[in-house]
């Protein structure tokens, strides 16, 4: 009889309200095996207090939360010994050196002694810290309080790392720096990273889960959250001609259930930029560009389709008027109590 | 207990570090030093029942004020000011032993501070050259005292420590309820109330958890069992309320 392997990261209904008010309601989301998850949010959103309910650090009020399917509630200790934790802000004692406390933290880990020596080659040599390595933590810049904390959590090789807001303060060698690492320990280990940088997430995580309010209103891969939140393509041209042609010249072309927003106000040598919008996910680029110069009236200088940004779906996920009921099985994907309809004018708005 | 020798070493290295360790063990032995001058001047002018360490290990409570407080008072506080608390909680290591850790570890040097006092001893025999100022009974039964009831202080400030993220308050915290249990009880135990016939069981409760008394009769070579059980259990009483604490501070962090 063939068993089958517990997600890393399982929540099913974690909900958690503090004096009344309701920081973390009916999340559920997992993480596979090996995944890398991001996990977004705006500030306030229930991230932090979701990832300290995961390692054990706080309970939950009610609902399920476990870590290679121990429950967290039930035997924080033993899940601790499957976690590696880098809580937000990064605490770390001014007063010791950087191999002294990963020592240290390395014994609490319950890590061999006989291998501890070697770990804290690799974690010193993976995070760039063997030149800092005696000196005392008080005096690190920002950059390199980040990678001890990165260093600490990933010490042990546990199976579920959870790291919230890694890359804050780095500067972009750093944060480079950090998503290989990152990118370096897909499949070995299952990561959920919370972070502000959306590109960095969109580069690094096999799928993000965005939580609003207390609530997981999107969980996907980017590519199906684009479609899922921003299903309007969008192509961008700057074009020669006269505005009000345009819709009919793609007409007389076969090209359909386009709309067209024309900036004539901003352009330069009398080109001006130019937004198609479809729902059509086939490539018609090529048959806009023939539409345009088919007739002679039109002159082309660019025409190029533009992808919407992790940070347009964060933003039309994230939009107050969303009013998520309840998300399907396994969190991926959701019910809304509103039509869609006014996410296009923002994603237009947003490419404009 | 897999972790407590990793966390009291750790505990100790910082202690070693921590600018208030040294102003503690300052403070204490000058204090102490005085003390012990005042009592050798106090036997210089007129003749004593008892040896000088019998009157000095009376004066238990004047170091205790200043110097438990300032022991104890970063043990938790600072922690969770720095928020180290929160990393040091989600690792396997269980709370009660980060609990004893920082307990044994300011235990060990309050035991080593009092211990210095040792060398007073060997400056009295060295000028007075009489065995009889220096008899060894009074002295190993003033050193139980001090070890025995450290238990209790030092524990009382360690849960002082746990309630609050402010160094300050801590001590402040910890120097009020040490004042409390040293002479509160004194003050109770003087109490007119209690000398009517039906409250001479309570009286009696009181009188056996007198620690005034506890340092007299240890000085004179008594050991009331009754003591030993009180400065253990309340110790461990108190460790377990700062574990409560520390828990249930977790929990609504």
């Amino acid at each position: 009889m063939s068993t089958t392997e517990p997600p890393s990261i399982d929540v099913e209904n974690l909900v958690k309200k503090y004096a009344g008010v309701t920081a973390v309601n009916e999340v559920t989301f997992s993480v596979a095996k090996g995944e890398i998850i991001g996990f977004l949010g705006p500030n306030g959103a229930g991230k932090s207090t979701t990832m300290r309910i995961l390692t054990g650090f706080i309970p939950g009020t009610s609902g399920d939360a476990r870590i290679r399917g121990i429950d967290v509630a039930r035997h924080p200790e033993k899940v601790r010994r499957h976690i590696g934790y880098m809580p937000e802000n990064n605490p770390l004692p001014d007063d010791m050196r950087v191999i002294e406390y990963l020592k240290l933290r390395g014994r609490l880990k319950e890590i061999p002694r006989r291998r501890l020596r070697a770990r804290l080659d690799d974690v010193l040599e993976v995070c760039d810290l063997k030149r800092a390595a005696r000196r005392i933590i008080g005096t690190l810049s920002k950059g390199y309080r980040q990678r001890v904390g990165i260093a600490d959590s990933i010490l042990a090789e546990p199976e579920v790392i959870i790291m919230d807001e890694p890359t804050i303060g780095l500067d972009p060698h750093q944060i480079v720096m950090i998503r290989d690492l990152i990118a370096s320990l897909r499949g070995k280990m299952s990561i959920l990273i919370s972070s502000h940088i959306l590109p960095e997430i969109e580069m690094t995580c096999d799928r993000v889960v965005i939580i609003n309010g207390g609530r997981v209103v999107a969980a996907n891969t980017p590519a199906n959250l684009r479609r899922e939140f921003i299903p309007e393509t969008n192509y961008l041209a700057e074009v020669q001609g006269p505005p009000e042609g345009l819709a009919a010249a793609l007409a007389r072309a076969g090209i359909n259930n386009v709309s067209v927003e024309a900036d004539s106000a901003n352009g330069e040598h009398d080109f001006f930029p130019v937004t198609f919008a479809t729902n059509d996910e086939r490539e018609i680029g090529e048959r806009i560009a023939d539409a345009l110069l088919a007739g002679g009236r039109y002159r082309l200088r660019s025409l190029r389709r533009k992808e919407p940004t992790l940070e347009e779906v964060f933003m039309a996920a994230t939009r107050r008027s969303w009013d998520v009921l309840m998300p399907d099985s396994g969190g991926k994907g959701m019910r809304r109590t509103t039509d869609p309809a006014p996410r296009r004018n923002s994603a237009l708005a947003a490419t404009n | 207990m897999r972790h407590f020798p990793t966390l009291l070493r750790h505990e100790l290295r910082t202690l070693c570090y921590a600018p208030a360790t040294y102003i503690a063990a300052f403070l204490f032995l000058i204090v102490m030093g005085s003390l012990f001058q005042w009592v050798i001047e106090t036997y210089n002018q007129s003749a004593q029942e008892t040896i000088p360490w019998v009157i000095f290990f009376q004066l238990f409570w004047l170091p205790v004020f200043f110097m438990v407080p300032l022991l104890t008072m970063r043990s938790f506080s600072e922690e969770k000011r720095q928020g180290t608390l929160e990393n040091l909680m989600t690792t396997p290591t269980g709370t009660a032993e980060i609990v004893l850790a920082k307990f044994f570890s300011a235990y060990l040097l309050y035991l080593a501070l009092w211990g210095a006092t040792i060398g007073f001893n060997h400056i009295l025999f060295h000028f007075a050259q009489d065995p009889r100022v220096v008899e060894t009974g009074p002295l190993l039964g003033g050193f139980l005292f001090c070890a025995l009831s450290g238990l209790l202080f030092i524990a009382t400030g360690i849960f002082a420590s746990t309630v609050t993220r402010s160094q300050l308050v801590a001590g402040i915290f910890s120097f009020t309820l040490l004042f409390g249990l040293i002479v509160g009880s004194r003050y109770l135990s003087e109490l007119k109330q209690l000398e009517t016939t039906y409250s001479a069981n309570l009286r009696n409760w009181i009188d056996a958890l007198q620690i005034f008394q506890h340092a007299e009769d240890l000085g004179r070579g008594v050991l009331d069992s009754r003591a030993v059980f009180f400065y253990v259990f309340s110790a461990a009483l108190m460790l377990s309320f700062s574990t409560l604490v520390i828990r249930s501070k977790v929990w609504r962090s």
